[in-house]
């Protein structure tokens, strides 16, 4: 706390973010990013556009593996159990039919490999991005408040090892943006 | 930290809806920006415009959800022996109305998952409050079988769960099977809803008129900042919970119509019933879309967005289902005679023609199969009267469907076992109430969510408009 008392120089920098007016404006300015060399970005808009995320490096998501094992090991849990209670815990003769009728175990264990799968999905997902996270340095753009609305952004970030305030910016009005912006830590 | 201090953002004028704009495939009759559609569907919730017809549902909605408290009430007080149920009629309204609401549900899943497999544009319009519809129609179905059972609180014996009675559920009756398709569907109706709300919420956070409205979105949003990385896994999911929900949707309602045809009552028992049952869902889901897009397009002035063709799109989806649930009819009496089976041509037989309930087949047949067929005619589709009122004969339609199937337990094979079956009072205070829980419940969504998803049709926009003129979410979910 008493760093900010005294603490007399501009505040630290968490990267440097130009603002687009066009999904593909952002898609060629990141690409031109990447080709100068740039490696910790991101880019924000109000809808998916997949080619940013390309550009920047993330072709695949993980989030196919986590839903696939998700899925697999509620269908397997969900079999195991219905074969437990009904084999081994609390065996009742219904109609007639063996204690291991397992044909007639697929509807739960289908429906627990849904289950299973669509919540780690969702889970996955928030922990994969670090939601939720009410406060992060690229709210403290004005401007930004765009990003929801109309508007692309790219951010190159402060930890980039060729990061320089003075020629990130300089590179980014280069690209022909609306607006150039340092984000405050 | 959002600044106090955001500078004001320029609001661009709402385009008009004159018939000026054309889009190549009429799903859209303003030229819109991604701005405009925002601030258009935003404003619904921050603003709070709400017609003076918003009271009017909302008041009808509070008034038959004080029925269904009361039912309740009187229900848990007294038992099942207030409504109509006895043997050999075990089941009634309750079952009747669990099925209805649960096809109802269905054609929320179906617009979101299926469609959006299909590349269908059309979807984008109508998937958010379809969804919502699907939760709330899920929620009502839900609460049948629940106070059916007689007992409530003991509903949590349906899960498995190590006890100290020892005993754990019956894994090879459909009634089990039922806890969970339909507590499944439930769970991942409300994940899908939610994701797709996420970074909707997102901009009504950035949108916001004050500082509640800040607060409440920022936090229902999770600071969704819409970052490329997140919006690649964003897109993954979206789609895998589509390709998983869609299985799904045929899966919950196959295993609701396996509650009858793995029985042995005549007419029950019978391998057509997943498919036919699940064609029903989708006909009765679409009548309900429509009956909830027309007053959406009318109060809310949502027309450039819910066009005459998606009217038209969901005339057809209901003529093509209609046309499965029909032909699950023929076949039915095809079956019983093809069959030489006695028992099946005779309960055909009481149900058609010799029982006292013969009127309710028939009235089944003309709502579901005779006056739906007015759908072949494009003018019947583009005229918004004549397609909810057709919606309507639906509604009645999939409700006596489900009402015939179980009306069949009052005849068997011996007359002494034949018996009557009247719903009383309480039993229509349930069945109306719920549609009164439906409509509050839809009512309030209407003034705190997007009832339209701002994203997608943000991303559905041609190019020139800001969007990129479709999804391209097989194409982005990697």
């Amino acid at each position: 706390m008493s760093d900010t008392h005294t603490h007399s120089g501009p505040p630290p920098l968490h990267g440097v973010m130009a603002e687009f007016k066009t999904a593909d404006e952002l898609i060629a300015a990141t690409r031109a990013a990447r080709l100068a060399g740039y490696t910790r970005m991101d880019g924000f808009s109000p809808y998916p556009v997949g080619e940013v995320a390309d550009e920047l490096g993330f072709p695949r998501s993980e989030i196919g593996a986590i839903m696939f094992i998700g899925g697999l090991c509620g269908a397997t849990m969900g079999f195991l159990m219905q074969t437990w209670v009904s084999v081994i815990d609390y065996p009742i003769s219904i109609g007639g039919k063996p204690f291991w009728s397992w044909p007639q175990y697929v509807p739960v264990s289908w429906a627990l490999l849904v289950l299973s799968a669509s919540l780690c999905g969702l889970f996955g997902l928030l922990a994969l991005c670090g939601l939720p996270q009410p406060y992060h340095p690229v709210f403290n753009v004005d401007r930004f408040t765009r990003a929801t609305r109309d508007r692309f952004f790219l951010l190159i970030e402060a930890v980039d090892p060729q990061f320089d305030p003075a020629k990130a910016k300089e590179f980014l009005a280069s690209l022909h943006p609306d607006d150039v912006a340092e984000v405050p830590e | 930290m959002a600044s106090a201090s955001a500078p004001t953002i320029e609001r661009p004028p709402q385009p008009p809806i004159d018939g000026s704009y054309h889009h190549p495939e009429e799903l859209l009759t303003a030229a819109h920006s991604t701005a405009t559609i925002g601030d258009k569907i935003a404003d619904v919730v921050l603003a709070q415009p709400h017609p003076k017809a918003w009271w009017f549902f909302f008041g009808i909605g509070l008034a038959l959800l004080s029925a269904f408290g009361l039912g309740l009430i009187w229900l848990f007080y007294m038992g099942v022996g207030v409504w109509g149920i006895n043997q050999p009629v075990a089941w009634g309204l309750a079952i009747v109305n669990f099925v209805w609401w649960i096809g109802i549900g269905h054609a929320g899943t179906l617009i979101s998952a299926i469609l959006l497999l299909l590349h269908q544009k059309w979807r984008t319009s109508i998937n958010r409050f379809a969804e919502t519809m699907t939760l709330f129609a899920v929620m009502c179905a839900g609460v049948f079988p629940l106070i059916h059972m007689g007992r409530v609180w003991l509903g949590y014996w349906l899960f498995p769960f190590p006890n100290n009675m020892a005993v754990w559920p019956q894994f090879r009756s459909p009634l089990a099977w039922d806890v969970f398709a339909v507590s499944t569907y439930l769970t991942v109706s409300i994940v899908f809803w939610y994701v797709g709300l996420i970074p909707d919420m997102a901009f009504l956070r950035d949108a916001a008129r004050n500082k509640w409205q800040r607060w409440v979105y920022g936090l229902l949003c999770l600071g969704w900042r819409g970052s490329a990385f997140h919006w690649r896994r964003y897109e993954k999911l979206y789609l895998l919970l589509a390709g998983l929900g869609t299985p799904l949707v045929f899966s919950v309602h196959t295993i609701v119509s396996f509650d009858f045809a793995v029985s042995i009552v005549p007419l029950w028992h019978a391998t057509i019933f997943p498919p036919f049952f699940v064609a029903g869902a989708i006909f009765s889901g679409f009548a309900m879309v429509v009956w909830l897009a027309v007053p959406l397009r009318h109060l809310y002035g949502m027309k450039d967005m819910i066009t005459d063709r998606h009217m038209e799109l969901c005339g057809r989806v209901m003529i093509a289902t209609g046309l499965l649930v029909s032909w699950g009819y023929t076949l039915e009496l095809w079956m019983a005679w093809y069959s030489h089976s006695k028992y099946e041509w005779d309960t055909t037989y009481q149900r058609i023609w010799a029982s006292p309930y013969w009127w309710s087949y028939w009235c089944l047949i003309l709502t579901n199969t005779i006056l739906p067929q007015l759908l072949w005619i494009k003018r019947v589709r583009m005229n918004e009267l004549a397609l909810f009122l057709i919606a309507g004969s639906v509604h009645i339609g999939m409700w006596f469907e489900r009402y015939v199937i179980v009306i069949t337990l009052t005849r068997d094979h011996l007359p002494g076992a034949w018996g009557r079956y009247a719903p009383t009072i309480w039993d229509y205070a349930v069945m109306f109430g719920s549609v009164g829980l439906f409509m509050t419940l839809f009512c309030l969504f209407l003034r705190v969510l997007p009832m339209i998803s701002i994203t997608e049709i943000r991303e559905f926009l041609p190019f020139g408009q800001g969007g990129r003129d479709g999804h391209a979410c097989m194409e982005n979910a990697k």
